[in-house]
Parts: C-alpha cells; structure tokens; sequence
C-alpha cells in the first residue's frame, strides 16, 4: 500500500529574555545548579508571579513575524501535574486564548518549490527545572535554574509530509527566531526543542491515522532520523495487521528507534485553569503598529533581495540568508570586497569547509568578515591569485594577522611585472626544449594538454605568484610566435 | 492599658503615657498568663517585640515617628515573616521558615509597629471554625465551649482576650469577618487588589485578601492607611490612589443610601440574629442614613459558587506543597509517588485533604464543565447582582452569619460548616471591600452585622462604621475574665 506520511510539529524556543517570565532571577544558561532560583522560582507560599513584559515583547515579535492573527486578549493558565523539577505543582502556560493565533510559514522545498505551512498558535509558557539522574547513585538531583524560564510554544498545523519537510520548516522557524533576536536558537543547551507528531494514512485517505508524539528532539537531524524511522514502525505495525496506539515516545539516537513513554490512556488530566494571579494580556492595536515598525528584514525578504540586488542564484541566496549571523557575515565580506559573486563563492566554500570542519558556528568563525573581504581585494586587485588566496586564508585562520600583513611577511605578492614573467617562461622553454619541439609538430588536441603541462611548470617555477592570465597570454605568445 | 484601642494606644504613646516597651511587655506578660487557655498564638516572639519596642521607643526620642510606631500587634500565621516560622496551622510548614516578609507586614513594620508573634488559624485557613489547626484549636473567650469561628481564629481570640489591641488576618471567604463577629469585634477585609497580597499563602487566590480584627472601625482605618497601596509583586494589585480613612470617619452619615436585600434574612436566620442585624440598619437610619430594598438574586448560590471555584483554586494552590523543596518529608520514601503520597498525606489535616480532593475533582477534564465553568458563570451574576445594587445605593448591610458559634464537641458537619460563610463570601466573590462590627447579643454571646461596599470604598465603610459606633456601645463589650 501507498502511505501518506503527516507530520505536525510543536517547536519550544526559550525567549531570550535576560530574567525568567514570571520572576527576576537571571535565566542564563550555565551557572552552578540552583544558583538562579529565587524564592518565586521555588515555589515558596506567598511569591506570585509577575509577567516579563521582554516575553509579550517577543512574542508578539514572533506572531507579527508569521502574519499571525492576534487576539486583543491573552490569557494565563495552569497546567497541573506533579514533577520535583516542577515546584508549584503546575506549569503555567496558555490554553483557550493564546497570545499568537493562526500564521503561516513559508518553507523551500528540495525542487525548490514554496510550500506555505498554517501555525496553528504559538503561547507563551514557563519552562520547568532539570532532573538529573547521572552522579547521584539512588537519588535524583534537581537544578531550578531552568524552572521559569521563557518558552513559546510555536504549534504548526500538521501539514509537513516528510521528515525533509518537517526539517525545512523546523529550520526555517530556528531561522526566524534568531533574525528576530527572540531566541538564541542554541539546540545544544536546550533553546530550541521540538515535538514532533507523526501519523501515517493510505494515499487518498481524507482521515488522520493514529499519531505518535516524539518529546524533546533536540537536533535537526535526530528530527529527520526520528521521523523516518516512526514512520517505518508505523508502517510495520499496519501492514502486519497490527493496530496503533496514540503515544508519546522517546527517540533514541544510538539504536535510530522511538519508544514508547506512555499512552493516551495513561496520561495525565492536566486538570487546566484559569490562573488567578495573573491578569489577561490586553493588547492595544497601536503597541502591535509600532512594533511592527521594528521587525528586522526576515529571512524571505532578504533572500529575495540578495538576489536582486546582488545577483546570485535562488540557491545561493537561500544559502547565505540561512540564518541572520551568516546573511550579516555575508553583507559584509561583500561590502568590503565589493564583488557579490566572489563574496558568495568563498562564504559559501571556502569559509563553510572550514566551519564544518571543526563543527563551528558563523559566529564562532575564527575568519571576521573584514579578513575575508580584506583578502578579497587582493584577488580583485590582481596582488595574489586564487589560488594564493586559500593559502592566505589558512594563515588568517591560524591567527596570523590580516591578509595583507601575510601577503607581505611571506612574500605572497603576484609577479605581474611581464618583464620578470618572460624570465620565467623563456627558463622554463629553454629547460623543456625537448617538449617545445613536440608540441609545436603536435595536433591540436595533444597541443591543448601540453599547453596545461606548460602553464603547471611556469607557475611551478614562480612557486605561485605569477599572475596567471599574464603567464596564459605571454606563453601562448611564445609558443605560437 | 490593654482595655485601649491602636488609636488610644497610639495617642497615649505620642503623649508619653507609657512606652513602647512598656505597653508591649504588658500584653507579653497577659499573653504568658492567657494564651495557655485560648491558645490563640501559635508563636510569640518575645525578644524580637522587645527589641522592636525598644527600637520604636528610640526613634520617638529622635522624633521619627508614625501613628503605628511602639503599637504591638499580631499576625495570622499565614503571612510570611522572615527569619521566623510561617506554619499555615499545618503540620506541612511546621519546620517552613520564609526568606522574605509578606508586604502587609513589611509595611506595618516599616511604620513603627511592634510584632508579638503568629496567631492560630485553621489549617491553610480551609475550615471557618478555630478548630482545624495542627497546633490545637483555638478557645472562645466568651463560651469556651463553643468554637472561636475561624479561619483567623487566633487573630480574633487574642484582641477579644485583649492580648493585643489589633491583628492582621486573611479573609478568603469571611474568615476575618465571621470571628470578628463571633467575638465581638470589627473585621475589615479590603477590596481585592487594594493590599497586596505578596508573602500571604495563597489558599483561593481569586479569593484571598488581607484586613484586620480590630476593637473600632478608627483602628481598622488606621491599620489599612498604611498597609494599602500598589506593591509590583502582585499582579493583581490596584495602582489607584489610596484615600485618606481617617479624615473621612466622621463625616455625617446624613442621606447614606443602604441597600438591605430581604432574601437575606429568611426563615434560616437566627431569628434573634436576623432582629439584632436589622437595628443595626436602623440605628443607621436614626444616624441619617435612608434604608432601601434591593434585590440579590443570586445570593443564595453564593457558597456553592465559592465552594466550587476555592476550592478548585486551592487544589492547584496546594500542588507545591510536595515534600521536595521545603515543608514536610516523610521519612525514607520508597519512591516518588511514596514521597509525595506520604509528605501530603501524613502533613495535611482532613480538611486540606478534602478541599485538594474536591478541587481536583472539579477541575478534572470530564467535571469541570458542569462544575467550574457554571461556577464561574454564577459568580458573574453575583457580581452583577451587586454591581446593580449599588447603582441605586452607598452600601449594603446583611447578617455576618445567620447563627450563633456551634458548640465545639458537635463533630464537625463540613456543608454546614461552610454554610457559616454565604453572606461574606459574597464580597470575596466580586472583590468587594466588607466590613463586620458588633451589633448586640444573644445568649451573652456577640451578633455582627456587615456592610459591604463598592470596589476601593473602604473610606464609606469605615466612615459608616465609625458612626454607628460612635453611637453604640456594642464594640466596647468585653468577654468575662478578660
């Protein structure tokens, strides 16, 4: 039989508020255990909370962002349930009146096409404690740094059909948070985790199979790994006759496989109610007006103008506007350079291998954005070939100062002089006679080869720093006059 | 010097009658020589009242100095106070010591006062009796076999007894008002929002308000200038300007429109009760006021609306009372679930565990239509009831309660027991400021009539109070012995 995959995803992003949504303690990340919860974050009798004014900020930063409908009215409320890394007893999140309502996001797929995802809602909640299990045997240890920290809960409409899908839209939301400023989107330390809903139904089918929900995924390719791999368990399951469950699993990296945690028969009644020391959120049209004047260019809007006003390729563009540190890195390698194109190709190439080669992020790049431009004006400007280039490159990366400084300490400038380029060449005529003769009674195909072997050996002898076009032109002439 | 009111005391110290340690070792030593009988103070801080006194005492020489400076009071047991134990009555917050200060006691500690120590009080305040407290019940100075009333029993006791002229107390739904009322006394519970409610355990957080159990309506006005105010810790707190209450006492009462609902002096008042409340209006009346009828049509659902929505609230309030971060732990937990079963189980009374039960029940997914939404529905009409009424008059004035205290050997009947509360619950359902005072006796025993006014009115409440007080001698009676 024919499957139709249905993947709805539910993305936590914390808030990068510098204090929790509902108390003044610090929620960095980081710190020793404990030493960020405060008599609120604790629970104490008595301690109310007070809402972080940073996280409606934000989240209606967000909801403005996606197009999103948003209600005059917001409210609060408890969601009920005992864990030790919980200590009132009760998450307080938002349940009837969320404070972002319906939105959409516009994902690329792999042929390029555009795809428009519904965001069912995104609501502000706080995030609960750590429970740690390792180092201490036959306890439980438990951090409150994390209890109380800022969460949006960005719910899609279940509307992805694949596991790449659901990749592009998790990413393409970790994109927008982060050009929003909204969240650092570190999945590492927890900032940006994701829900996944999975389901599967034959082709044609109008009807919703029976879902699974994978908790806490925490890296966008454990959410392609863990979707695949539901998706085959689902399908085993039916096609053996079987009949699934509604379940929340784990997913579990090291055997590629979810588990099952619980099933809707065991879960809790979170027993929601309104909460009563918090008022609703009411929001004035005129707060939402003016924030919208501060949204920053979004991601979209800046791959289209990437390829307008620099003219680089649908893919390239998207590429470089992938996250906002890269499109910043990017527009500023091209400033100083001035060559959009030449910007691209070594953002995209060079810079790339070396961040992936030691799993770094844009913001980590040993390479400012200034080297990188600073180099490329040697290219441009005919001072070090391309080739240099990538050597000068290396010595930025170990820390060696900037391009010029290395350029002139190694004496990496290119010879541009033709006086000394046709030294070069007539020594290196003089030292391959033998092959002078042949090429000069060779057809045309065997004169091209040897034409490269001709160029390889003048270079060889300039170790690099020959102008290239020059030792083409200056050759062709001696070899053809 | 204990026969004073906070305003005579208050006078009396500004004048140099006696001092700050004076006036305070004296009720010290009335409370070593009583309290062993009512137990109305679950803790008494002897050093740290003498050293209060002492520093009040200093500041009045340096000429620092506020209506409240050297004046002893007491705190219900549910505000936090740092440094010494805020138990709840419970067994759960028995080891609980707060690393912070509720805000009403941070501000009458601020203005001067004195603390002598923590009253008695019904477990979380979630019984109106004096009798559901870990550390014993609380006796009725005036018939020591009947109940105090509750849930701030202590808080009434330890003024009737004259341990001390005025106390703070949290009324969630009449439990200042109705042992106020019980013990010949003036209650004032303020309007939601108007005393924040920072560092006051929460029992139904819609609910809960702080007031005062005072000898005079002068007092309660006193106590409230300075505990009202805007506090950015509670999010429900009012940011509107505090009036003066103490200018506004003696205004004439003359053209006062009081609202009186018949329905609420029906055939399951006391009688005598009913009659007394009744004088009390028309002791109003001779005083200038015009007596009109209203309707409050919705009253009668009052407690099972309160009932249904507190206790909802109070079960989720409750939830963090684990075992885990602070409180009670029971000893050597098997597991988790044995950890939270036990700690709650073994530390919470009956009365807690009934009121987290019923909660949990009505809130539960497959209930909580029929129960919490209706609830809630109700008490919007309550609200509008009264939002009507006082379209058409100044205040209202009913019963306190519609008995006399039960006698304490009758085994507790919770239904009725919370039936105490249907006409004081109906300020805690729409946040009205209310206000109980003595009106008369029967059988010896003391009979309250409240008045309830609109949102922020407490200055027409204390002003009408004060009045009839002047006018009466109700508040002036004392239990024998005393």
């Amino acid at each position: 039989m024919q499957w139709e995959t249905v993947i709805g995803l539910e993305i936590h992003a914390q808030l990068a508020t510098k204090t929790k949504i509902f108390s003044g303690s610090s929620s960095a990340f980081g710190a020793a255990p404990n030493s960020q919860a405060c008599a609120g974050d604790l629970a104490m009798p008595g301690t109310l909370p007070v809402l972080n004014e940073e996280a409606v900020r934000m989240a209606y930063l967000f909801g403005l962002a996606v197009d999103a409908e948003i209600g005059e009215v917001s409210r609060f409320d408890r969601k009920n349930y005992f864990y030790p890394d919980l200590p009132s007893g009760y998450q307080t999140s938002q349940m009837d009146l969320p404070i972002v309502g319906k939105g959409h996001m516009d994902i690329t797929l792999e042929d390029g096409s555009t795809k428009r995802i519904g965001i069912t809602r995104a609501h502000l909640e706080e995030d609960a404690g750590k429970s740690l299990h390792e180092d201490f045997s036959g306890m439980t240890g438990i951090d409150l740094n994390r209890a109380g920290s800022t969460l949006l809960e960005i719910v899609s409409e279940p509307e992805l059909r694949s596991a790449k899908e659901a990749v592009a839209y998790a990413r393409a939301i970790h994109s927008l948070v982060q050009y929003l400023g909204v969240c650092d989107g570190n999945m590492a330390e927890g900032s940006f985790r994701c829900d996944c809903n999975v389901s599967i139904r034959p082709v044609g089918q109008e009807e919703f199979g029976v879902r699974a929900e994978i908790k806490n995924v925490n890296s966008f390719r454990f959410i392609e790994r863990a979707i695949n791999s539901e998706i085959r368990r689902q399908i085993e399951v039916l096609e053996d006759g079987g009949t699934l469950v509604q379940q929340t699993r784990l997913y579990d990296p090291a055997k590629d496989e979810t588990r099952a945690m619980r099933s809707k028969e065991e879960a809790t009644d979170y027993r929601y109610v309104p909460c009563p020391n918090l008022l609703p959120v009411v929001i004035e049209r005129s707060y939402l007006e003016q924030l919208r004047t501060t949204l920053p260019e979004l991601p979209v809007q800046k791959r289209e103008r990437f390829q307008s006003e620099f003219s680089l390729s649908a893919y390239d563009a998207s590429v470089l506007t992938a996250s906002r540190a890269m499109a910043d890195y990017y527009e500023q390698v091209q400033k100083t350079c001035g060559d959009a194109k030449l910007a691209a190709n070594w953002v995209m190439g060079e810079l790339s291998s070396l961040l992936n080669k030691d799993s770094l992020e844009i913001g980590q790049s040993p390479v400012s954005a200034e080297q990188l431009g600073g180099l490329l004006v040697r290219i441009k400007d005919n001072t070090i070939s391309g080739n240099i280039a990538k050597t000068v490159f290396e010595a930025i990366a170990q820390g060696e100062g900037c391009a010029d400084d290395i350029i002139e300490k190694r004496g990496l400038k290119q010879v541009t002089d033709s006086g000394a380029i046709e030294a070069i060449l007539d020594e290196m005529l003089a030292a391959n006679a033998a092959e002078v003769e042949e090429y000069r009674t060779a057809d045309e195909n065997r004169r091209s080869r040897m034409f490269g072997f001709f160029i390889g050996q003048a270079m060889k002898a300039s170790r690099g720093k020959a102008n290239p076009q020059q030792v083409n032109q200056l050759l062709r002439q001696k070899l053809e006059g | 010097m204990h026969q004073q009111t906070l305003a005579q005391q208050s006078q009396a110290l500004a004048k140099g009658d006696y001092s700050a340690r004076e006036l305070t070792s004296h009720y010290l030593q009335r409370i070593e020589q009583f309290d062993s009988q009512l137990n109305s103070f679950i803790a008494v801080t002897t050093e740290q009242a003498l050293a209060q006194a002492d520093a009040a005492d200093a500041a009045r020489k340096s000429g620092t100095v506020t209506s409240l400076t050297g004046v002893p009071l007491a705190h219900q047991d549910v505000f936090c106070s740092q440094g010494t134990r805020t138990s709840c009555g419970s067994k759960m917050l028995d080891n609980f010591i707060a690393p912070y200060n509720a805000h009403l006691l941070e501000q009458l500690q601020l203005a001067g006062s004195v603390s002598l120590g923590k009253t008695n009080m019904d477990e979380f305040a979630m019984t109106a009796t004096g009798q559901s407290s870990f550390y014993g019940p609380t006796s009725n100075p005036w018939d020591a076999l009947r109940i105090s009333g509750g849930a701030a029993s202590g808080s009434a006791v330890a003024v009737a007894a004259g341990l001390v002229a005025a106390s703070t107390a949290c009324d969630t739904f009449g439990d200042l008002r109705l042992p106020a009322a019980h013990n010949g006394l003036t209650g004032l519970k303020a309007s939601y929002g108007r005393i924040s409610r920072f560092g006051m355990t929460a029992n139904a957080s819609s609910f809960d308000q702080a007031g005062f159990i005072t000898r005079t309506a002068e007092d309660a006005a006193l106590l409230l200038q300075v505990a009202a105010g805007f506090d950015t810790r509670d999010s429900t707190c009012s940011q509107d300007t505090v009036a003066d209450y103490n200018s506004s006492l003696n205004q004439p009462l003359s053209g006062l429109r009081i609202g009186i609902a018949r329905c609420l002096f029906d055939a399951s008042v006391d009688s005598r009760i009913a009659d007394l409340v009744l004088a009390s209006a028309g002791q109003l009346q001779q005083l200038g006021a015009i007596l009109i009828d209203i309707e409050l049509p919705h009253s009668a659902q009052s407690m099972a609306c309160a009932s249904i929505i507190g206790s909802g609230e109070a079960s989720t309030n409750m939830s963090r009372f684990d075992g885990v971060r602070f409180g009670y732990r029971c000893a050597d937990p098997a597991d988790l679930d044995d950890l939270y079963q036990r700690s709650r189980g073994e530390a919470f009374g009956p009365a807690v565990q009934q009121r987290i039960m019923l909660g949990t029940h009505f809130l539960s997914a497959n209930q909580y239509e029929d129960y919490y939404v209706q609830a809630q529905r109700v008490r919007r009409l309550i609200k509008q009831d009264l939002t009507s009424a006082f379209g058409q008059v100044d205040l209202i004035l009913t019963p306190v309660t519609a008995a006399l205290p039960r006698t304490a050997s009758k085994t507790a009947d919770p239904v009725s027991d919370w039936s105490c509360q249907r006409y004081t619950a109906l300020a805690n359902l729409a946040g009205l400021p209310a206000l109980s005072m003595p009106c008369g006796q029967v059988d010896g025993l003391p009979v309250g009539t409240q008045l309830l006014a609109p949102w922020l009115q407490e200055a027409r409440l204390l002003n009408a109070a004060h009045q009839y007080q002047q006018a009466t001698d109700w508040h002036h009676s004392r239990p024998n012995g005393f």
